[in-house]
């Protein structure tokens, strides 16, 4: 069955038809501060099991939280980019509960008292604005990390704890159910990690585990309003997993009722290898957390003057700039969103964009050529930022492809080695003789050169097949080692075999 | 060198003065002291580790400084008649100065137990923040001794680790759970010590030992490495010989700690200015609340005698109620334990302390964690973990939140009549070792004048004011508002001034001193 509904989860829409899906996200953000939320050791990642850990962080007996300014204002940030109200009056609570990766046996998190509650978050779906509510916005702390002698703690001999972790700021997002299809949720992911990544809160990656996502789904009949039995997915990894985990729970979920079946509420894992979701427990007997405030920090009076400069200090945030560039540049609705989904990015194609007359050739070159760039050398959009060189780079680029010196072809070839020599485009075409050649008698020469060596392809151009001379023509580039400009072969080529379908001789 | 049975029963004061003048050196010190230990310990077991060779080197460091002191000209302020630097202020006094650490605070290189099975092994990498700073000012740890596991309970008979007897008399309990500091300090084997008191552990032990204990204000000492018990109540404190040592003390370790956010961002309380100004037009307060059923008439007596004693030095007593009072012992046994349940759940056998293996993590958990913890420290986590549960919460909690709120108000009001309130701190002298282990109920009732006191947040103070007809020690409390630790140090001095008990020692500490 499994197998089955995955196929067929593959083809149709992400909804199994008849059904509406009700989708709730949590999101774990983890905050990109310099240290850790209760005490000063260093949150950088990947660093060596257990050296950024302190008697805090561990949970010895005898030590005491300290609460990191820095990670009440970033998620205070995130709150207000949400259009959360934020609570002039916020404590923190204890979650207890055993696990070895936890120190303390208790997270220090926020329960009645979130830090920030009731906003919003709008998507573009198909064309369409969609308002995702958004329950609160709490800060908590990260546990350790688990690393076991084999895939799972159940097979392993031995299970280690990684440290390092413990301790780093988390803000917790959860949604209303107001998301109805994977789709929306995908997109939703999308749009939250962009306003993320402008407030400059987190560098969001999920690979890394700065961006998590617990979605709980069910579905109902289109019109009922009670909500049907739940479950809840966990170890979404990817954005594109959201989407894949979802649409495979929703009919998984569909089969079961279709057959007459009831859903129970559980917790399931999503598998990436075998694209389906696994049960981990049943939620029949639900985990009592005995949350108490914490004693050991007192609790937390934000004053309006405070959230006031938190606000002023909030950046344009993607939905604006999106709208902003469309306006500005002429850029399609599609393009926006594609150049505004990283903070880096806009940056860049806005900086370029100002020193070209032409937006939309600019956000096509951005979209295409500096994104495949950037992907290629598994970049961040990131990296943009720190590179103000590149927008020289590419405003060359596009003043010699306009000018005619180079072709557009050259062009991508010019820019990526300039990204990656440091060199002027400039320079690059001079040294490497990419100018585009107009001289009409070299062209004509290796015109009837492509002609005399293609034989079949003549042939077949004069019986008709006027695609032939498109080949003929990708011979004279490959002569030319694509310096020919293109559009005058294609001339001489035309004059020389004459009318497709026209015998000559 | 002087007597060394007067070395071991000196004040800080007198012993500051013998060092400043070279009439003994810190080495010397301290070498008393542990011949104290040796010979007066085996009987009365205050000590779970002697750590002389560490003490010996700190005292050493001391008799450097000493020495530098003594070559430093005397030109800028002459010197007091005691030799010692009018400009030096007390916590300077500590230079040199022999003590005993509760071992529920955490020294570096260590060991820490919390008198648990659980951390019989555990060596803490750093040092509490009260340790830190009478390390900094010279004074020396002579070790670390004995308590109540994690603090709880009234007589010490709760330590996994070892017995602790009342050295005034040896079938008697120290009083919990800072009884190990208690009777070191009352057995001339430390000159002062630090303890811990949730709901009376400092001021009970004081009292039956026949010391002085102060809890000071909540967050007025830093609880950074004070072993949690519960941390809304839970206040690190000084015993000593005099209220003078005890303020002393207090001065040196108090004062805001930013790795203590519950820390008083404050100076701390300067005492020792105001200590000798008597009780001349203080108001102090006596609630019927303190002297219902169940107080011992001796105790009563003793309590009321200081009391006549304080109007005659120029007191006005005034009655004030603390309506809600009876409330408090039901308050405390539901925060406490609740907090006790949340506190003690980091120790799981993963990262240190004791490990008992088991075929997966929840059994080593639950083996650990049965085999480690004793049964006085079972019954707090589990009464603490249902008052926390779901659909109880709010029944026991948060209810108990509410009327500790109520008393916090009580207190207020009062205070707004009254410099300090006088109260016993024990319904009886020491009772016989064994006599309550059997019946909680009963030895819960112990801390029935001292655990308001904590539910409030405020400063107490516990010192001898006579002695039962059998020769047992009994203690006054003085009750203060927060940081008002000057005030009730004054009463408390007052009261040692005029109930001549001071110096009394137990036979046992100087039965075969020399």
């Amino acid at each position: 069955m499994p197998a089955q509904a995955t196929a067929q989860a593959q083809a149709a829409p992400s909804v199994p038809p008849g059904w509406e899906a009700v989708i709730g996200l949590e999101i774990h953000v983890e905050l990109a501060t310099e240290s850790k939320i209760y005490c000063g050791c260093s949150t950088r990642f990947g660093a060596p099991p257990n050296t950024q850990v302190c008697p805090v962080c561990l949970g010895l007996p005898g030590s005491l939280p300290v609460l990191n300014e820095k990670a009440v204002e970033y998620a205070v940030r995130a709150g207000l980019a949400l259009h959360c109200r934020i609570a002039p009056y916020a404590k923190f609570d204890r979650k207890n509960y055993f696990y070895p990766d936890l120190p303390k046996a208790y997270q220090i998190s926020q329960y009645d008292l979130p830090l920030c509650r009731d906003g919003y978050l709008e998507v573009e779906v198909g064309g369409r604005t969609r308002r995702v509510g958004i329950i609160r916005v709490h800060l908590e702390e990260e546990t350790g990390k688990l690393v076991h002698s084999t895939a799972t703690i159940a097979g392993s001999r031995y299970s280690l704890v990684d440290y390092n972790r413990s301790g780093v700021p988390l803000i917790e997002i959860v949604t209303q159910p107001d998301l109805r299809t994977p789709e929306e949720a995908r997109l939703f992911l999308e749009e939250l990690r962009s306003v993320m990544q402008y407030l400059g809160v987190s560098d969001v990656k999920m690979e890394e585990g700065s961006l998590r996502c617990d979605a709980n789904i069910s579905l109902r009949r289109p019109g009922e309003t009670r909500l049907g039995t739940k479950t809840e997915v966990k170890n979404i990894n990817s954005l594109r997993a959201v989407e894949r985990a979802l649409r495979y729970e929703a009919y998984r979920q569909a089969a079961v009722l279709e057959d007459g079946g009831r859903i129970v509420q559980e917790t399931r894992g999503w598998d990436e290898a075998s694209g389906t979701t696994i049960p981990m427990r049943s939620k029949e007997t639900v985990q009592d957390y005995r949350y108490f405030p914490e004693p050991d920090i007192p609790p937390l009076a934000l004053d309006e003057a405070y959230v006031e400069r938190v606000r002023q200090s909030l950046p344009e945030l993607p939905a604006a700039r999106r709208r902003r560039l469309m306006e500005q540049w002429q850029l399609p609705a599609y393009d926006a969103w594609v150049i505004c989904q990283h903070p880096a990015l806009a940056g860049f194609f806005e900086q370029a964009a100002s020193r070209w007359k032409d937006g939309k050739t600019v956000s096509n070159w951005v979209m295409g050529e500096v994104l495949r760039i950037l992907g290629a050398s598994g970049e961040e959009p990131g990296v943009l930022a720190g590179r103000p060189e590149w927008v020289e780079h590419l405003v060359e680029v596009l003043r010699l492809v306009s000018a005619g010196r180079i072709s557009a072809n050259v062009g991508k070839e010019v820019l990526e080695e300039s990204f990656k020599s440091g060199r002027a485009p400039e320079e690059i075409v001079r040294a490497r003789g990419l100018e585009q050649v107009g001289d009409e008698a070299q062209l004509l020469a290796w015109v009837r050169q492509a002609i005399e060596a293609n034989p079949d392809a003549v042939a077949s151009y004069r019986a008709g097949k006027a695609q032939a001379a498109g080949f003929l023509v990708g011979q004279v580039m490959k002569l030319s080692k694509g310096k020919a400009n293109p559009k005058t072969v294609g001339e001489l080529m035309r004059r020389e075999l004459g009318e497709p379908g026209t015998s000559s001789s | 060198m002087a007597d060394p049975s007067s070395l071991v029963f000196a004040s800080i004061r007198e012993l500051a003065g013998l060092l400043r003048r070279g009439e003994v050196t810190a080495r010397e010190l301290a070498e008393a002291h542990l011949r104290q230990i040796e010979r007066v310990d085996p009987s009365v077991g205050a000590y779970l580790t002697v750590v002389a060779d560490r003490a010996l080197a700190q005292a050493g460091a001391a008799d450097e400084q000493l020495r530098r002191l003594r070559q430093e000209p005397r030109s800028q302020t002459a010197s007091s008649p005691s030799g010692l630097q009018s400009s030096a202020g007390g916590p300077e006094l500590l230079l040199g100065i022999p003590w005993a650490c509760k071992d529920v605070l955490c020294t570096a290189g260590v060991r820490t137990t919390c008198g648990s099975k659980m951390l019989e092994q555990f060596v803490p990498p750093y040092s509490a923040t009260a340790v830190r700073r009478l390390d900094e000012r010279g004074a020396v740890m002579l070790g670390k001794v004995n308590m109540d596991e994690f603090a709880m309970g009234s007589s010490t008979e709760n330590s996994a680790l070892g017995v602790t007897r009342n050295p005034w008399d040896l079938s008697r309990v120290p009083g919990g759970s800072s009884g190990g500091s208690a009777a070191a300090v009352a057995a001339g084997e430390a000159v002062f010590s630090l303890g811990s008191d949730t709901g009376g552990s400092v001021r009970l032990p004081a009292a039956y030992c026949g010391v002085v204990g102060l809890k000071p204000t909540y967050g007025s000492v830093s609880r950074y490495g004070l072993i949690a018990f519960a941390s809304s109540l839970d206040q690190v404190g000084p015993l000593a010989r005099t209220v003078e040592d005890a303020a002393l003390v207090y001065e040196a370790i108090a004062g805001h700690d930013p790795l203590d956010s519950t820390s008083a961002p404050r100076p701390p309380e300067p005492v020792l200015r105001t200590l000798e100004e008597g009780v001349k037009g203080l108001r102090l307060g006596l609630s019927p609340d303190y002297f219902g059923e169940g107080l011992d008439g001796e105790v009563r007596e003793a309590v009321m005698g200081a009391v006549r004693r304080l109007e005659r030095e120029g007191a006005q007593i005034v009655e004030v109620r603390i309506p809600h009072l009876a409330y408090a012992l039901p308050v405390y046994y539901i925060i406490a334990p609740s907090e006790a349940s949340s506190n003690l759940a980091r120790y799981d056998g993963v990262r240190y302390g004791l490990r008992v293996p088991g075929d997966d993590i929840v059994q080593q958990f639950s083996k650990t964690r049965r085999e480690g913890f004793g049964p006085e420290v079972k019954r707090r986590i589990m009464l603490g973990t249902y008052a926390l549960s779901a659909g109880y919460y709010e029944a026991f909690y948060l209810k108990a939140q509410k009327v500790r709120t109520l008393i916090r108000r009580d207190f207020e009001a009062a205070f707004a009549r009254v410099d300090a309130l006088i109260t016993p701190v024990a319904p009886t002298v020491a009772f016989r070792m064994g006599e309550k282990v059997e019946d909680p109920l009963q030895m819960y009732l112990t801390d029935i004048y001292t655990l308001s006191v904590n539910l409030a947040g405020l400063p107490g103070v516990s010192v001898p004011c006579g002695f039962s007809s059998q020769g047992l020690p009994i203690g006054l409390q003085v009750i203060g508002p927060a940081f008002g630790e000057p005030q009730i140090l004054r009463v408390a001095r007052a009261v040692e001034e005029t109930s001549g008990v001071r110096g009394a020692r137990p036979r046992v500490a100087v039965g075969d001193a020399r």
